[in-house]
C-alpha cells in the first residue's frame, strides 16, 4: 500500500515529462498548419507580433547562439582550468576553501546576475571605450558564462577526481611533471566526463532565460556582432508569455512553436551528456 | 650509522652530479667493486602530518641484485620504498628526515629534482596501472614526457622484448592496454618502466594482485633483470623473498614508549641468513610464520 | 646527523621547478599552464567578490524599512517589497508541502524498493535526469498551457508553486538518492536479519540515517526555487499587488519584483532592485546556511 503511493509519487516526474510535451506539442501542431515548417526554419524576419508578421525563427537562433558563443568562451576554458587546478595543483585546504565559494556563484539566483550585466558590465565595456548597445549578446554572454563556470568546473572535477590515483603515480613514478600528468594523463582520462560537463553547460546556456532578458535585448536579428542587441529564443518566450496574448492567436501559438525548437535542442544535448557521464562511469566503475 | 666519508666521495665524483644535470650521460668507468651502494639511507623516517609512520632506517641496498622488503602490514615498508625514488612527495602531509644517498648524493638536496630521480628510479605498482592509452602509448608515455623521443619504435620494442612481453603483444601494439590479462598488464608497467632506462626498479607488492601462474613469469623477470638493473621489491609474500632476493630486509611495527605504532628496521642480511639464522628472535618469529 | 626535515609539500612545489630546469623546452609551457588555471580559478572568485560589491554598494542605500514594510508603488519614495517577501515565503511553505514529500517518496521508491533492470524504472530514472536539464522556461510553458487552459487556476499563487515544485523535484530525488545511497547496507541488512519488513527497516533506520543529506539537498532545491523568474513571469505572477497574497489571490515573489524594477527608467528604482536583491541574497544565504549548520551537525561519517 504505503510502496504504491512511493510508486505513484515516481509516476509524477513521468507526468511533468508528459506534460511538458502535450502542452507543446498541440500548440505547435496548430501553428504549423498556419506557418508551414520551411518558412519558419528558413526565412530571417521574426514580426510574429507586426503586421505584415513574419514568421522566421532564425534571428531568435541567431540571437541564442551569439549570446551562447559568449558564455562558452568563458564557462568552457576557465571551469576546465579551475577544474584542473582543483583536482591536480590544489592544496587540500585550498580546494576545501575555493570550491564552496564557487558553488555559491552557481546558487546566485539568475535575476541577480542579469542585473549585474545590465548595471555593471555593459557600463564598464563603455568606459572602456567600446559603444556596445545598452542591451548586447555580450554582457548576457559574458555573465551566463560565469554562472555557467562553477557548473563545468565541479563535473569535470568529478571526472578528473574519478581517475584512479593510480595512473597519476604510475606516471609520477616515470619521471613525469606535474603538468604532463595532468595534460596526458588525467585529462584524457576523464575526457567524456569533461564533454558532458561541456554538452549541459552549452544546454544550459541556450535555456538560460532571466539574464538575456535583463541584458540582451528584445530585438530579434541577425546579428553575431557581440555588441549588438538581439533576441534569444527564450528571451521571446518569457517576453511574449508575460504580455497578454489572446489565446488561440497565431501570436500565442508562436510561444509553443519557439518552445518546442529549444526544448527538442536541449533534449538532444542533454541525453548526449547524460550517455557521455555514463561512459566514463562505466569505464572505472 | 656514520657515512663512511671516502666512499661517499668516490661515488659523488663517478655518478653523483648526474642528478643535478640530468643531460650530462653516465661515464664509462669501470665499476670500482663488484657491487657498489645504490642507496645508503641513515636515520631515515618519514612522517604523515603527526603520525610517525617510520623512523631510523639505517641500510644499504647494492647494484645489481635483488632486494627484498619484507614484514607485517603497517611495518612502512611500502612507505620506506617510496622515499627511494621521492615518491611520497606526492602525499601533501608526508615529511620525510634523516638522509638518503643514492650513487653518494643526498636525494633530499635542494638542488635535486625529483623528476630525475624517477626517471633513473622506477617504479611498478601493487595494481597493474596501465593508461587507458594503446600498449605502445603506454610504453612510449615515458620517453616521450622526459623528451626521448628518437628511436622510440625501437625503444618500445627493447622495453617490451625486456619484459618478456613483445612476443605476446608484437602484432597488436595499437590496441587498448586495458584489453591485457592482470600479468600481462604488470608486465607492460614493467615495461614501461624500462622503457626510459632507470638504473634501479622498486616494485611494490608487484605480484599481490596476480594469479601464480603471472607471478612465476614476474619472478623470472626479475632475476633476468637484476643483471643490468638493481631492483627493490616489497612483498609480502615470504616464499617469493626467498626466491628471488638475494638481500633481505625485514620491517616490523614498534609500538614504541608512547604506545604509537611506527615502522622500525629490525634487520637487513643476505637472504639466505635472514631465512635460516637472522639474528633478532622477532625476524624468526616473523619468518617461521609465528607472528604477523 | 642531518636530520633536515622537509615537508613534502615544499618538495612538491621544488618538483615543479627543477623540472622547469631540467626539460627546458616544457618549462614554460608548464609554467603558463598553471598561469592559465590560476586564473580560471581566481575569475570566477574575483566574479562573486565584484558581484557581491557591486550590489551593496547599490542597494544598502535603498534597504530600509519602507522596502521590507511597504507594497510596491510607482513613486519609489513608498515603494516597498512586502507582498513579495511573503509570498516568496509562502512558496517555500506550499513547495515543502507539496514537491517534498513527492520527491522523497520517489526517491526513496527508486533507491530501496524498484527493480532497476525493470525497463520504466530505467525510464523513470532516465526521466529524472533529462528532467533536471530542462531550461526553467519550458516549465513556464508547461504553467501557461495548463492555467490557461485545462485547470482553469488563473495566475494565482498555488499555480506558480506547483509549476516550481515540478520543476525542482529532479534537483532534491537527485540529491536524496545520493543520501539513501550513502546509508551503508549494513544498517539495511542489521534490521532485515532481526525480521523487520523492507518497510519497516527504511522507516525506521534507513530513512532517519539519510536526513542530513535530505535535508540539504532538500534546503538546496528549496532556495533554487525561491530565486527562480522566467517561469513564473509566463503564469502571471503580476508586478504591482498591493496587498498581503493568499494561497489562490494574485501575487508577486522577489525575484519578478526585481526583474519589474530593473526595467523601470527611473535610478531609484535601479536602487530599490539592488536593495531587493540583498534581501533575496539574506533569505538564500540564511537557507542555506541552514543546510550546512544541519549537515554539520548531524552528518555521520561511514
Amino acid at each position: 500500500m504505503i510502496i504504491t503511493c512511493l510508486a505513484v509519487a515516481a509516476l509524477i516526474s513521468i507526468l511533468a515529462t508528459v506534460g511538458i510535451v502535450v502542452a507543446l506539442v498541440a500548440p505547435s501542431l496548430e501553428f504549423f498548419t498556419e506557418i508551414s515548417p520551411r518558412e519558419f526554419f528558413t526565412t530571417t524576419t521574426w514580426t510574429p507580433l507586426f503586421t505584415p508578421s513574419a514568421f522566421g525563427v532564425l534571428p531568435l537562433i541567431v540571437g541564442t547562439l551569439s549570446t551562447t558563443l559568449w558564455a562558452c568562451v568563458i564557462c568552457l576554458p576557465l571551469g576546465l582550468g579551475t577544474a584542473i587546478y582543483l583536482s591536480e595543483y590544489a592544496r587540500p585546504r585550498v580546494r576545501a576553501a575555493v570550491k564552496p565559494t564557487l558553488e555559491v556563484l552557481a546558487g546566485i539566483p539568475t535575476v541577480v546576475l542579469g542585473y549585474f550585466a545590465l548595471t555593471f558590465l555593459t557600463p564598464l565595456l563603455r568606459s572602456l571605450g567600446w559603444q556596445v548597445e545598452i542591451f548586447n549578446a555580450f554582457s548576457a554572454g559574458i555573465i551566463i558564462g560565469i554562472l555557467l563556470l562553477p557548473t563545468v568546473a565541479s563535473l569535470s572535477e568529478d571526472a578528473m577526481k574519478a581517475v584512479p590515483s593510480s595512473l597519476r603515480e604510475g606516471s609520477f613514478g616515470l619521471g613525469a611533471n606535474r603538468f604532463q600528468v595532468a595534460t596526458r594523463v588525467v585529462v584524457p582520462a576523464a575526457v567524456s566526463g569533461i564533454a558532458a560537463s561541456f554538452v549541459l553547460a552549452i544546454s544550459r546556456a541556450i535555456g538560460e532565460t532571466t539574464i538575456v532578458l535583463i541584458a540582451a535585448g528584445q530585438l530579434p536579428r541577425m546579428s553575431l556582432h557581440p555588441g549588438d542587441s538581439v533576441q534569444t529564443m527564450t528571451a521571446f518566450i518569457a517576453g511574449t508569455g508575460a504580455g497578454d496574448v489572446p489565446v488561440g492567436s497565431i501570436e500565442y501559438k508562436t510561444i509553443f512553436a519557439v518552445g518546442i525548437t529549444l526544448f527538442v535542442i536541449t533534449l538532444v544535448l542533454n541525453v548526449f551528456a547524460i550517455r557521455m557521464v555514463r561512459r566514463f562511469r562505466e569505464v572505472y566503475e | 650509522m656514520e657515512p663512511t666519508p671516502a666512499k661517499t666521495a668516490e661515488q659523488t665524483t663517478r655518478r653523483g652530479v648526474q642528478l643535478a644535470a640530468p643531460t650530462a650521460q653516465p661515464t664509462s668507468e669501470a665499476p670500482l667493486a663488484e657491487h657498489d651502494v645504490v642507496f645508503e639511507c641513515r636515520e631515515l623516517g618519514v612522517r604523515y602530518g603527526r603520525n610517525r609512520a617510520l623512523r631510523d632506517v639505517n641500510l644499504e641496498i647494492r647494484e645489481h641484485g635483488v632486494t627484498a622488503l619484507i614484514g607485517p602490514s603497517g611495518c612502512g615498508k611500502s612507505t620506506f620504498l617510496r622515499c627511494l625514488n621521492r615518491m611520497n612527495d606526492l602525499i601533501p602531509s608526508a615529511a620525510v628526515d634523516g638522509t638518503c644517498r643514492y650513487y653518494g648524493e643526498d636525494l633530499y638536496a635542494p638542488s635535486v629534482d625529483a623528476i630525475e630521480v624517477r626517471k633513473r628510479i622506477g617504479m611498478v605498482f601493487q595494481k597493474p596501472n596501465p593508461f587507458p592509452k594503446s600498449i605502445f602509448d603506454n610504453i612510449a608515455f615515458g620517453p616521450r614526457v622526459l623528451g626521448m623521443t628518437s628511436n622510440l619504435a625501437d625503444r618500445v620494442e627493447q622495453a617490451l622484448r625486456r619484459a618478456a612481453l613483445w612476443d605476446e603483444v608484437k602484432d597488436r601494439l595499437r590496441d587498448g592496454a586495458l584489453g591485457l590479462s592482470g600479468g600481462q598488464q604488470q608486465r607492460l608497467c614493467i615495461a614501461r618502466a624500462l622503457a626510459v632506462e632507470p638504473d634501479v626498479l622498486l616494485m611494490d607488492e608487484p605480484c599481490s594482485a596476480l594469479d601464480p601462474i603471472s607471478t612465476a613469469a614476474i619472478e623470472d623477470l626479475m632475476t633476468t633483470l637484476k643483471s643490468d638493473y638493481t631492483v627493490v621489491i616489497v612483498t609480502h609474500n615470504m616464499q617469493q623473498a626467498a626466491r628471488v632476493a638475494d638481500q633481505t630486509a625485514f620491517f616490523s611495527v614498534d609500538q614504541g614508549e608512547t604506545g604509537r605504532r611506527c615502522g622500525v628496521l629490525i634487520e637487513m642480511s643476505s637472504t639466505d641468513r635472514i631465512f635460516t639464522n637472522p639474528d633478532d628472535p622477532r625476524t624468526e618469529a616473523y619468518v617461521t610464520g609465528r607472528f604477523g | 646527523m642531518n636530520a633536515a626535515a622537509r615537508t613534502a609539500s615544499t618538495a612538491a612545489g621544488a618538483t615543479v621547478r627543477s623540472s622547469l630546469a631540467g626539460h627546458g623546452h616544457s618549462s614554460v609551457t608548464a609554467k603558463l599552464f598553471l598561469g592559465y588555471l590560476l586564473f580560471s580559478t581566481v575569475v570566477g572568485l574575483a566574479a562573486l567578490v565584484t558581484l557581491l560589491v557591486t550590489i551593496l554598494q547599490d542597494g544598502l542605500p535603498y534597504l530600509d524599512s519602507v522596502l521590507l514594510f511597504n507594497a510596491p508603488s510607482a513613486n519609489p519614495e513608498r515603494a516597498g517589497a512586502r507582498p513579495a517577501i511573503v509570498a516568496s515565503i509562502m512558496i517555500a511553505a506550499v513547495l515543502m508541502a507539496t514537491a517534498l514529500p513527492v520527491a522523497i517518496g520517489t526517491a526513496v521508491y527508486l533507491e530501496e524498493f524498484a527493480q532497476r533492470d525493470r525497463w520504466w524504472i530505467r525510464l523513470v530514472e532516465l526521466n529524472i535526469q533529462n528532467l533536471a536539464a530542462v531550461p526553467s522556461i519550458i516549465f513556464g510553458i508547461l504553467g501557461l498551457a495548463f492555467v490557461v487552459r485545462g485547470l482553469n487556476l488563473g495566475p494565482v499563487l498555488l499555480t506558480g508553486a506547483l509549476i516550481l515544485g515540478l520543476q525542482m523535484l529532479p534537483t532534491i530525488i537527485i540529491a536524496t538518492r545520493e543520501a539513501l545511497r550513502a546509508v551503508p547496507d549494513s544498517v539495511r541488512q542489521g534490521g532485515m536479519a532481526l525480521g523487520a519488513t523492507r518497510w519497516q527497516v527504511v522507516w525506521r533506520e534507513v530513512i532517519p540515517a539519510a536526513i542530513p543529506g535530505v535535508a540539504t539537498g532538500s534546503i538546496l532545491g528549496l532556495s533554487r526555487a525561491i530565486g527562480e523568474t522566467a517561469p513564473l513571469l509566463m503564469v502571471g505572477a503580476a508586478t504591482f499587488v498591493s496587498f498581503n497574497p493568499g494561497l489562490l489571490t494574485q501575487y508577486t515573489v522577489l525575484p519578478i519584483l526585481i526583474y519589474q524594477w530593473i526595467k523601470l527608467p527611473q535610478e531609484a528604482f535601479q536602487g530599490l532592485a539592488a536593495a531587493a536583491i540583498i534581501v533575496l541574497l539574506v533569505i538564500l544565504v540564511s537557507m542555506n546556511g541552514f543546510a550546512i549548520w544541519l549537515r554539520n551537525r548531524y552528518e555521520r561519517r561511514w
